[in-house]
């Protein structure tokens, strides 16, 4: 079955360096250095990647978040609760712009 | 995937056969040789440095069947050292000047010689280490097992894989994780652990699966702070220590889907410089039988040494056991990977 999504393909994310090596460098320096340990350990940022994949829902984020987090020395207790920190965030942001919907309701209502 | 309380070899698997072992990891599977990798990185042949710790393995019988046991221990395992083995062992440390003796299994209480290869040990003025799963502290055939060790200075070497009561009973069986915190307190009270007190209690993790074991020295901290928090348990060391893919975890890799990835993983994180300081060139394995091995996992896979050294304790000699040729397989990609591998934690 052809998806559009296939967990091989993290393998060849270099690939993306190919259409612009400089950039992709550049890229890559970043993202390394992001990761290092410095103010949060590596565990901690690891942790902090994968509540975001879940929130950005990248698929091939997460397989590599999972595994980052576990090899970091977390475990599923805490990784769950990444991921819920996740899940209030993106629902409480969808719930406080509820605030606006009200000050719109209010605005054009009687 | 249901929970074995079982060995392998009481089950009658065919992964209990060490020859069957290596045929598997020797198959190919698109993974380099590990003698062609070590080729690569100048380090072929490996040889002996010279022996640092004389490892006693007693037998195979345990009060545990962890899943990730690479000895396939267990309750059903009647292997065991005889006293005649275990008086062969001592005979040969004391031609020798090696300073340490680790003492392992199964659970190593559970040999009825293991008091008196630890007595004898000591008597010979060498440092001993007992790898403890700690639930063995708890049997009431052993209620006085941690104060002789601590009568003995023994340094204690103990296997708490999670500071997750799930993730440590998933690996090591129901139950095990509050046995284990119990049995470190009795340690504690001991004064295991307690700066001051000369007795040693180092921690030892494995990955709760097909995957690396995370920075020793920031697992150390963290269990540290947990241990401390939750259960009032102090420790001196932890170490980190790679499954390797032998026996039960290799049932579990194969059953679980995970062999190829996790073969690639270790394959991909081949590092050099752990494989320059892998244990074995500084160790030496004992079986419960007499027989010598380059280290516990050549033992459970039945890796004889090369030609030319001694294969039984009771023709040992230190000389050219230690100057010897180290036999490898592919299995010796788990203690090369990442940091290193070895039964004191990382190698570099």
């Amino acid at each position: 079955m052809d998806t559009y999504y296939h967990p091989k393909d993290l393998a060849h994310f270099a690939d993306l360096g190919k259409g612009n090596p400089a950039l992709w460098e550049k890229f890559q320096a970043y993202y390394g250095a992001v990761f290092a340990p410095g103010a949060l350990t590596e565990r901690e940022k690891s942790l902090i990647a994968l509540a975001v994949a879940h929130a950005v829902q990248c698929p091939y984020c997460i397989d590599a978040y999972t595994q980052a987090s576990l090899e970091k020395g977390s475990n599923i207790e805490e990784m769950t609760e990444a991921v819920h920190v996740a899940c209030a965030i993106r629902g409480g942001a969808s719930l406080v712009h509820g605030v606006q919907m009200r000050n719109a309701a209010t605005k054009i209502s009687m | 995937m249901p929970v074995q309380t079982r060995s392998l070899k009481a089950r009658g698997e065919a992964l209990s056969s060490a020859a069957e072992q290596v045929r598997l990891l020797q198959s190919g599977g698109g993974f380099p040789r590990f003698e062609e990798t070590l080729a690569r990185a100048s380090l072929d042949p490996l040889g002996a440095t010279g022996i640092a710790v004389f490892q006693i393995n007693v037998g195979k019988l345990c009060n545990q069947t962890c899943r990730h046991c690479h000895v396939d221990a267990g309750p059903d395992r009647t292997e065991s050292m005889s006293r005649e083995t275990a008086e062969m062992c001592m005979a040969a440390l004391a031609r020798s000047d090696i300073p340490t003796v680790d003492i392992t299994g199964g659970a190593p209480e559970l040999n009825p010689s293991f008091r008196y290869l630890v007595v004898e040990s000591r008597r010979l003025g060498r440092h001993v280490m007992d790898r403890c799963n700690l639930s063995v502290l708890l049997l009431p055939a052993q209620a006085d097992l941690a104060a002789f060790l601590a009568g003995h200075a023994v340094e204690i070497v103990a296997s708490l894989p999670s500071v997750a009561p799930s993730q440590t009973d998933a690996q090591r069986g129901a139950g095990v994780f509050g046995k284990s915190i119990a049995a470190l307190r009795v340690l504690n009270d001991l004064g295991y652990g307690r700066e001051g007190s000369g007795l040693v209690l180092n921690l030892v993790t494995n990955p709760v699966g097909a995957f690396l074991p995370p920075s020793q020295e920031s697992q150390e901290e963290h269990f540290r702070s947990r241990l401390a928090r939750d259960h009032g348990v102090v420790f001196n060391r932890l170490y980190t220590i790679t499954n390797m893919p032998i026996s039960r975890f290799l049932e579990f890799l194969l059953e679980s889907g995970n062999y190829e990835g996790y073969m690639r993983r270790l394959v991909d994180a081949f590092n050099p410089a752990a494989a320059r300081s892998v244990m074995c060139r500084s160790m030496l394995s004992v079986g419960w039988d007499g027989r010598l091995y380059d280290c516990d996992f050549n033992q459970m896979l039945e890796l004889a040494l090369g030609p030319g050294v001694p294969a039984h304790v009771r023709d040992f000699d230190p000389a050219s056991l230690g100057a010897r040729r180290i036999v490898t397989g592919n299995h010796c990609y788990g203690c090369t990977a990442g940091a290193g591998s070895s039964c004191g934690g990382t190698t570099t």
